[in-house]
């Protein structure tokens, strides 16, 4: 077996075992991202020495039998996280020179386990984005078919995993950024529940709903990766201060009894009949396993995303403010004055899609229209919550698709906004909530493209859709296949 | 002619809290430090940096808002200011808007003649201050500005009062009042020139009798309190000049030049900003339970206003000197412990506003660092009290122990001041006294009973300060009537 196939899991027991050395792991890696990376186009920077260095580190710590769950493994990371040293640019022009002066608690937490990080992963800019295709570094492209996306903003992260460029990646997500291009990519993405892992250092797009999570080949990894960054951390207000529970523990007790709801209003008129055949046929491996199935509504799906679109980029309008220019990113030096300066900076900084949301989002907050737009979403969204608090009074899980179709082409929605929008329908409402929610491989269209099944769990309950999750995995064959690559 | 127009002013006070860190991170609050030196991610505003409020900041406002009568939100939202400038470095400034951590409050003033008036207030809420800019003078730095960002994130509570006042000494009046409270409270060193404490008035006027208010103009940049006054009644005499010759009030921001004494505009109402509040998602919703508020109440100083009373009701002071004591907490504090260790308040509030305070004056010394402790004056009070000594030679004794740090009755002891009390021994100066003065002895015979006096001073000085001054009073009149 080649080393780059191998899950994080099978890498620690061969890692313990002396089968293998961090830096053979590392090296392997090397080789490959090199030799496949201008295809994808998964990286904005990879980390060749920095990588190998703490490979090293790594095997030191293995040989003095200081063994972290992650030590040695190799992981990579969506370029919104910051990273002391290194680039951190969130795919965007105007921080297309920024380096982090201090790591993201997430990367702090896995570089203290002696991970070891491959690079920095292309994205949507500022996370505003559902085809990876607003990266101001080139679009990535999906391993299946490299004419496809891979979904966004994640989409570096999934196509990294699913083109063996890292055996494991972090993503964030704020309205499917995670699930989504996981679903597009054939490969397991989780969000959590919103303030289960710390933010600090993340870079912001819409700060009530982005949550960071992992991307990995199966769902123990899932599991594994989740249990290093999961936990409160005092930096970030919103992280809650409640205890993590032993992910690995769990995975394996039985569905038996398990109530799985389906929820009417998701699979309805413009569901791709390849994607409705796929859920429907992991709806009959739920039975077979001994889930109940149950019919179950969320009235207010419907107003989802225009409630996401109004939140988050009013959100986005206040949080990118930042970037002007005065103290650090892409700055003009035209500008006759101050204000001059901020435009003009702005204007090249910026890509078009994140000046859409930038405007979408003032608007919504401008002084006259604060009721009518973000006040007005913000009750909606405690409705939507309520739908979800309603359904899992009767249910421990609900099943859904991730997006109504699997990858589009490139360019196939980038003069249609609101077509684009519209791929995250079904993510979205989780955001809003606040809940947990997973994406695993369900099945393949005709056209040979991955299709995910979306898991959504109780707030904090990351646990039960975990098993939920490595239930189904265990009874079927979907994520042991990979792109021809 | 009767002054035909009401001035109407509104007072919003910053208050820089002098907590040791910032209000949303770790970094020092020290002025003066080199620029940019105390700064990191999160007042630097770099990508992905958050906030996490300080709890002592929330405390102090807590102190506040019960220090003036406010009701305390058990739940507040901090919420984003948005607006661009380069002192700013998230591109908004988090501060609160709909729901402030306190309000309804008041504080009551004290108008001329004795009469009380009652201030609203409105609100105090939590807020980050801004950095600063540097504005480059040098003929080669000219156009060019710098950022310090180390005032960034320093925490400030803003204090907004109702239009409740009707003139600039009511306004000077309250805002003395808040002065005086916060930096008794010990929130806020009250440094005006520093920027410590800083005030905006709202100012209006409108005819005599007329239900609302007539279009405010906000006064900014004002750094002492005679300025204030002047700022005021400045822009009064400017509004009520324009509307008797037929103009209109504007509503606009003017800055006052303390150079010339006048205002003038500085941002009229269409270039205003619209500020997009909206609750910040970085922070969650602050909740303070009752328990937090009562154990801040139990650790609240006694007040300003309630000292004063308990001066003059409880302790028998006079109204002025009361006001003195009080005025500073520190010095009341010093008051109120060397009352209980002495036999008269009268005589501690004597020789603390006298002796201590011209000695404070003279040497340059702070209250707190004062080398003769209450106890140790409350000694020499007593001695003098029970004729140990006399008044003047307490004079003596208290610049001694200010130079030495000894003991009252160590000092008299050792330098044998202690009051000549023996009639024998005074008996001896006094008739001394008498026959080296026939002439003032006959001057007084005659009818010139102030000479006295001289006679009392003479033996006094023979006994070098240390006769008891009644007695020598008593042996003279005797051995004088008696001859």
């Amino acid at each position: 077996m080649t080393i780059y196939d191998l899950t994080l899991a099978e890498l620690r027991t061969k890692l313990d075992n002396r089968e293998l050395s961090a830096v053979e792991v590392a090296e392997a890696y090397r080789a490959r991202i090199a030799a496949t990376d201008q295809d994808v186009n998964a990286y904005i920077t990879v980390c060749d020495e920095s990588a190998m260095a703490e490979a090293k580190l790594a095997d030191q710590a293995l040989a003095a039998g200081e063994i972290a769950p992650l030590t040695g493994l190799p992981i990579a990371a969506k370029d919104i996280f910051n990273t002391a040293g290194l680039k951190t640019t969130c795919a965007s022009r105007i921080l297309e020179n920024y380096i982090a002066p201090y790591d993201a608690t997430v990367i702090a937490r896995i570089k203290e386990q002696k991970a070891v990080i491959t690079g920095k992963l292309n994205m949507d800019e500022f996370a505003m984005g559902s085809s990876n295709e607003n990266s101001a570094f080139g679009a990535t492209r999906n391993p299946w078919n490299l004419n496809h996306v891979p979904g966004g903003s994640s989409g570096g992260s999934a196509a990294c995993v699913a083109s063996r460029q890292a055996a494991a990646a972090l993503g964030t997500d704020t309205g499917g950024s995670i699930r989504q291009p996981a679903s597009h990519c054939g490969v397991v993405g989780l969000k959590p529940t919103y303030g289960r892992v710390s933010r600090y250092g993340v870079i912001a797009y819409a700060s009530s709903l982005d949550q960071v999570g992992p991307i990995t080949r199966d769902v123990r990894d899932s599991a594994l990766l989740l249990q290093a960054i999961a936990g409160h951390d005092p930096a970030d207000s919103t992280s809650i201060d409640t205890p993590v529970p032993d992910y690995q523990a769990t995975l394996t007790q039985e569905l038996t009894g398990l109530k799985v709801g389906l929820p009417a209003e998701y699979f309805i008129d413009g569901l791709d009949e390849d994607v409705r055949r796929a859920v429907e046929q992991a709806v009959a491996t739920y039975k077979e396993l001994g889930a109940e199935i149950v019919e179950v509504s969320l009235p207010h799906t419907s107003y989802a995303v225009a409630c996401y679109y109004l939140i988050a980029t009013a959100e986005a309008s206040s949080n990118l403010a930042r970037y002007d220019g005065v103290r650090y990113g892409v700055r003009t030096d035209q500008a006759e004055n101050l204000i001059d300066m901020y435009m003009q900076s702005r204007a090249a900084g910026f890509g078009a899609e994140v000046k859409r949301r930038i405007m979408l989002g003032t608007y919504a907050l401008s002084s006259g229209y604060y009721d009518a737009y973000y006040l007005k979403a913000q009750k909606v969204r405690t409705m939507i919550r309520q739908d979800f608090l309603d359904a899992f009074a009767k249910v421990d899980v609900l099943l859904t698709p991730v997006a109504p179709t699997p990858a589009f082409t490139i360019g196939e929605k980038t003069n249609d906004p609101l077509q684009m929008y519209l791929s995250d329908i079904y993510t979205i409402p989780v955001n809003l909530a606040g809940t947990c929610a997973m994406s695993l491989p369900c099945g393949f269209s005709a056209a040979g493209l991955p299709i995910g099944l979306q898991l959504i769990g109780k707030p904090f309950e990351e646990a039960t859709i975990l098993r939920t999750a490595h239930a189904f995995e265990q009874a079927t064959e979907w994520h042991k296949r990979k792109p021809e690559f | 002619m009767t002054q035909p127009y009401e001035t109407v002013i509104g007072l919003e006070i910053h208050a820089q809290l002098t907590t040791n860190t910032k209000i949303f991170c770790g970094c020092s609050t020290e002025f003066g430090k080199t620029p940019n030196s105390q700064t990191c991610p999160v007042c630097l505003g770099l990508p992905g940096a958050l906030p996490v409020l300080n709890r002592q900041v929330v405390e102090f406002a807590i102190k506040t808002g019960l220090a003036t009568n406010c009701q305390i939100a058990p739940r507040s939202i901090f919420a984003r200011k948005n607006y661009f400038y380069p002192d700013l470095p998230k591109g908004y400034q988090i501060s609160q808007f709909e729901l402030p951590v306190c309000e309804h409050g008041w504080q009551d003033i004290e108008l001329e003649g004795g009469e009380s008036k009652r201030i609203g207030i409105t609100r105090i809420h939590m807020e980050e201050d801004a950095g600063k800019l540097i504005h480059g003078d040098t003929p080669e730095a000219l156009g060019t500005s710098l950022v310090d960002l180390n005032r960034a994130c320093t925490p400030l509570l803003e204090i907004v009062s109702e239009p409740d006042m009707r003139s600039a000494d009511e306004a000077i009046s309250y805002l003395k009042k808040i002065h005086q409270i916060v930096v008794y409270l010990g929130v806020c060193n009250g440094n005006l020139e520093e920027g410590s404490f800083r005030c905006d008035a709202n100012v209006s006027v409108r005819p005599y009798g007329q239900a609302e208010l007539g279009t405010r103009a906000e006064l900014k940049n004002i750094n002492s309190f005679r300025f204030i006054k002047e700022a005021i009644e400045h822009e009064v005499e400017r509004q009520i000049d324009l509307i008797e010759s037929g103009g209109k009030v504007v509503q606009e921001t003017r800055l006052f030049d303390s150079n010339t004494g006048m205002t003038r505009s500085m941002r009229g109402k269409e270039e205003a900003h619209d500020y997009r509040y909206f609750p910040d998602p970085d922070l969650v919703p602050l909740v303070i339970d009752d328990s937090w508020i009562d154990a801040v109440r139990s650790s609240l100083p006694e007040l300003p206003d309630a000292k004063r009373k308990r001066f003059i009701e409880k302790l028998g002071l006079p109204e002025y000197d009361a006001e003195v004591l009080a005025s500073d907490r520190l010095l009341a504090n010093y008051f109120d412990a060397c009352v209980t260790h002495a036999k008269e308040a009268k005589a501690c509030a004597n020789w603390i506003m006298g002796e201590v305070l011209r000695k404070l004056k003279e040497t340059d010394t702070l209250i707190g660092e004062v080398p003769i402790s209450p106890v140790m004056l409350a000694e020499l009070l007593d001695r003098i009290a029970d004729n140990t000594i006399s008044g003047k030679i307490g004079k003596t004794v208290f610049e001694k122990m200010w130079q030495t740090g000894r003991g009252a009755d160590e000092l008299i002891e050792s330098e044998g001041l202690k009051q000549v009390t023996d009639t024998g021994a005074i008996e001896t100066l006094v008739d001394e006294v008498i026959a080296a003065n026939p002439d003032q002895v006959a001057e007084y015979l005659g009818g010139k009973d102030k000479l006295i006096g001289f006679f009392v001073g003479k033996v006094m000085q023979a006994s070098q300060g240390k006769a008891n001054p009644g007695m020598v009073n008593q042996l003279l009149i005797k051995r004088l009537k008696g001859n």
